[in-house]
């Protein structure tokens, strides 16, 4: 260690520019990085979003053409943000309740209970590129897992994935399988860090196990429940591998996301301001959602 | 509300819950769990052994659950119709590159955000903590543009640097190192210890979980990553082995044995990473979620 015990004796750290040096050696190796790769990308994505950009032509500006390109013809943008809503709308609240039911079965002191908790995370560290294909050949309309097992009980299941109509809900399944364990973790921490004392309060005041949950669990829970909420608005805002992989988009428009879609425009199609314009659109769903359940989590989310 | 409560429960009287109830309950959990866990592991379960399976047999209508007869040939197959050794190795060497770096720079930054005095420096964690807001999809487009004019398309160092400064190590590390006593660093800066003396001696050996969580949770998430690889890859010189994978769901899309064959491979080294770091994944989750409470 270069230069321990030069500098001793006499409390260095009463000198500012000491400090600064410091500091600025340490933060050096990192914000070089972090300004060059993400905070100028950020801050060039805002820019980008108002300019005709194509990798061979460059770029020209194009002021608020994209947006109004965007919200008046462009019917593939507007499929794509119906379909992200959607699969918001209802892969959120399935992966939430999921999730926590899942997290109070394995916060029982039973044997083995944790290997259970690894069997549920599982799906979400196994790559989803992988698990999308297994998933498209589980929803093959002929040979598929799921509709030979519907067919026991003589059930014509649909062609799930190239289907207008089962496409989104056979992508939600699959993404709430996936994901729910993820939910469960930060559910099984909150769970853990309830105080026995007041379960065992409520149970001296009678209360059934519902009554426990109604009157303890949900409200003590809540902090966290908000955190899972908003974590996961937040992420199947931004789904994609599954869309790419199972679907690349269809039937159609029918799972085409928001994501996709950037991805679509920016590297298929070369269209990049554009697809800088539909990113930032994204950007201010998520934004903007975020905040509106800030805004409404005073109603129901109890800190104490 | 409690009070109401005890009314009903007087109501009802205390058989609320009857007295044999419990002996059947961990039975109920077990079965429970049981159903959920296969429910779980079916679609894993189903991909390894339809990669055993022979071509035939994965057609068959109705589809067989255990492979009639075991065709290991299926992985040395798929190895030989795409290069999945080399997929591999730049996986690794893209994985590896981005969680090194993430790891270390992140680390030193954290420390001047955790404990150095400097000018602007909640400003500039500020800025850190904003970024996190932004969803990577945003920066996707100007960081290609910016590989562009490097020349870095299909490079290894396009794949790593771009995304090994994200300020989610940063955030992680500091909420950690705010968590060691002063005291402990207070007692060696008065015996002289330089700031990196202190870094390197007090809090580095102690930082060991932290560092294991940003370890492990990097890897597992660039591993899975698909989209940033996707666009900058192109050549069997770089692609890591997601990419490769859907290339070759392009090539092969319907031989469903080779399919998912190539698909376990794959999908081999994270489980690993899995079952071996588990503790610190979880860790990860519930630490990146604020405490989760």
């Amino acid at each position: 260690m270069a230069g321990t015990g030069r500098t001793a004796e006499k409390v260095p750290w009463t000198k500012r520019e000491h400090e600064g040096l410091a500091a600025g050696l340490f933060l050096l190796p990192n914000l070089i990085g972090f300004l060059i790769f993400t905070a100028i990308p950020v801050g060039a994505a805002f820019v980008l979003a108002f300019y005709d950009y194509d990798l061979l032509l460059g770029a020209s500006w194009a002021g608020l053409e994209n947006f109004r390109e965007m919200f008046t013809t462009d019917e593939v943008f507007r499929a794509a943000l119906f379909n992200t809503v959607y699969f918001t709308a209802v892969s959120v609240p399935l992966s939430v309740v999921l999730g926590l039911a899942t997290a109070m079965l394995v916060n029982q002191a039973l044997r083995g209970i944790v290997i259970f908790r690894s069997i549920f995370l599982l799906p979400y560290v196994t790559v989803t590129v992988a698990l999308s294909l297994v998933w498209k050949w589980i929803y093959l309309p002929d040979i598929g897992l799921i509709n030979s097992v519907l067919g026991v009980f003589g059930i014509a299941g649909p062609p799930w994935l190239t289907s207008g109509t089962w496409a989104m809900p056979a992508l939600i399944l699959m993404s709430v399988w996936k994901g729910f364990g993820y939910n469960m973790v930060i559910f099984l921490a909150g769970l853990q860090s309830i105080p026995d004392h007041l379960y065992d309060a409520a149970k001296v005041d009678g209360a059934t196990a519902w009554r426990r949950f109604l009157n303890v669990t949900l409200p003590l829970l809540s902090p966290t429940t908000f955190f899972v909420v908003v974590i996961s608005v937040i992420s199947s805002f931004q789904v994609f591998d599954q869309a790419l992989i199972m679907t690349n988009g269809g039937p159609g428009t029918a799972t085409t996301t928001l994501v996709l879609y950037i991805y679509q425009k920016g590297f298929q199609s070369f269209d990049m301001g554009y697809a800088a314009a539909v990113a930032l659109v994204l950007f201010a769903a998520i934004f903007v959602f975020t905040v509106i359940q800030f805004m409404f989590q005073r109603r129901w989310v109890t800190y104490d | 509300m409690r009070l109401l409560d005890s009314i009903g429960a007087a109501l009802k009287g205390k058989g609320v819950e009857a007295p044999g109830s419990k002996a059947y309950w961990p039975i109920l959990i077990y079965a429970t769990l049981m159903a959920m866990a296969f429910l779980t592991l079916v679609p894993i379960v189903w991909m390894v052994l339809t990669a055993f399976k022979s071509a035939p047999e994965v057609a068959a209508n109705p589809p067989t659950w255990w492979p009639r007869e075991w065709h290991p040939e299926n992985f040395a197959a798929a190895w030989t119709f795409a290069p999945f050794g080399r997929y591999l190795i730049n996986s690794f060497v893209m994985v590896g590159g981005i969680t090194i770096l993430q790891t270390v720079t992140s680390a030193l930054a954290a420390y001047a955000f955790a404990r150095l005095q400097f000018r602007g420096r909640d400003l500039l964690f500020l800025l850190y903590l904003g970024t996190l807001m932004i969803p990577p999809q945003v920066t996707v487009i100007p960081q290609f543009i910016l590989i562009k004019e490097l020349d870095w398309v299909d490079t290894y160092q396009g794949l790593i640097i771009p995304q090994a400064f994200t300020a989610f190590g940063v955030f992680l590390l500091r909420q950690f190192f705010l968590g060691i006593p002063r005291e402990l660093e207070d007692a060696a800066r008065i015996d002289g210890a330089s700031r990196f003396g202190c870094f390197w001696r007090i809090i580095l050996p102690l930082s060991g979980p932290a560092l294991a969580t940003l370890a492990v949770f990097s890897f597992l998430f660039h591993w899975n990553n698909l989209l940033w690889p996707l666009i900058v890859s192109n050549s069997d010189a770089t692609v890591p082995v997601v990419v490769g994978l859907r290339n070759f769901q392009g090539q092969y899309g319907t031989e469903w044995n080779l399919l998912m064959a190539a698909a376990a491979i794959a999908t081999i080294p994270t489980v690993i990473v899995y079952l071996l770091a588990q503790r610190w994944f979880v860790r990860g989750i519930t630490m990146s979620g604020f405490g989760g409470r």
